[in-house]
């Protein structure tokens, strides 16, 4: 039972792990500001997720679970305010996103600030 | 304590939405401490009082901070969302590695079909939620979408989000 416990903790923190690393990837070759957000949106959710859940299985103290679960819930309703506060900021300040069309034109160039 | 015009006054037993938010600020300082004594309970009391008040002045505690309407649907719908975030991750992570042509970036307004305005709220958060789609903006009930890719806003504009979204409201 404990190998159990220890190997799907292990499998959960490795997959958070891809995970984050996927999304600070992401980052880095995503064309333009909204697109790289989204990137982020797999770090937030299920990445953080997954590595919360393998530390709730590493530990068997309830009260320990019990915190983990509430960052978790912290996590899923303070990530998305954030995301639309930066979107919307963007969005207002006249930041036009790349569209379908040019974006096979000059997509690339312009991802270097 | 200004008078809000907002508020209504036929709607206004807050009772219900107090003692929620008293429950919820006692079970998050009590796990969070840790010690039992008397001293440090006493503390906790009172700084659960104060929150208390301090919301009251501020004119928060109302079914929008404390949504009690809505306690026994969410968990159906929070479980069907877990499963839309998982796979949207998945369909992310792919376009990630595979690159930029995979992508086709696209700003577009989608129709919010809620009545209330924390209905709104909760279909614009889920979308944000879910990876590869952010709401921008909300004006009225048409919500501007960024998506990564033309599927998800299809995915969308099939409006099983909003529907289930509604469901909660009534």
């Amino acid at each position: 039972m404990d190998i159990v416990v220890n190997m799907s903790s292990g499998l959960c923190l490795l997959l958070g792990s891809f995970l984050c690393l996927s999304g600070g990837i992401g980052i880095i070759r995503f064309p333009d500001f909204y697109t790289r957000m989204h990137a982020v949106g797999v770090t937030d959710t299920l990445g953080a997720g997954m590595i919360l859940i393998g530390l709730m299985l590493q530990n068997p103290d309830s009260l320990v679970i019990i915190k983990l679960l509430m960052i978790l819930v912290m996590t899923i309703f303070i990530s998305p305010v954030a995301s639309h506060a930066l979107a919307k900021a963007a969005f207002r300040n006249d930041l036009v996103p790349l569209s379908d069309r040019n974006e096979h034109k000059g997509g690339t160039e312009s991802s270097n600030p | 304590m200004p008078e809000n015009k907002f508020s209504d006054p036929d709607d206004r037993n807050l009772l219900p939405h107090t003692i929620s938010l008293f429950l919820i600020l006692a079970a998050f300082w009590l796990l969070n401490s840790g010690y039992y004594t008397l001293l440090i309970l006493s503390l906790g009391l009172i700084s659960i009082v104060l929150v208390l008040y301090v919301a009251h002045r501020m004119d928060v505690v109302d079914h929008e901070s404390q949504p009690l309407h809505l306690t026994l649907k969410l968990p159906g719908y929070l479980t069907w969302l877990t499963k839309e975030i998982i796979l949207s991750n998945i369909s992310v992570v792919k376009h990630i590695w595979l690159g930029n042509e995979t992508i086709s970036p696209v700003l577009t307004t989608i129709k919010a079909s809620q009545k209330t305005d924390i209905g709104k709220v909760i279909y614009a958060n889920s979308i944000t939620l879910t990876p590869g789609t952010v709401a921008v903006d909300l004006v009225g009930d048409q919500i501007t979408v960024h998506a990564i890719s033309r599927e998800n806003i299809e995915v969308l504009q099939a409006g099983e989000m909003d529907r289930r979204v509604s469901r909660l409201e009534d």
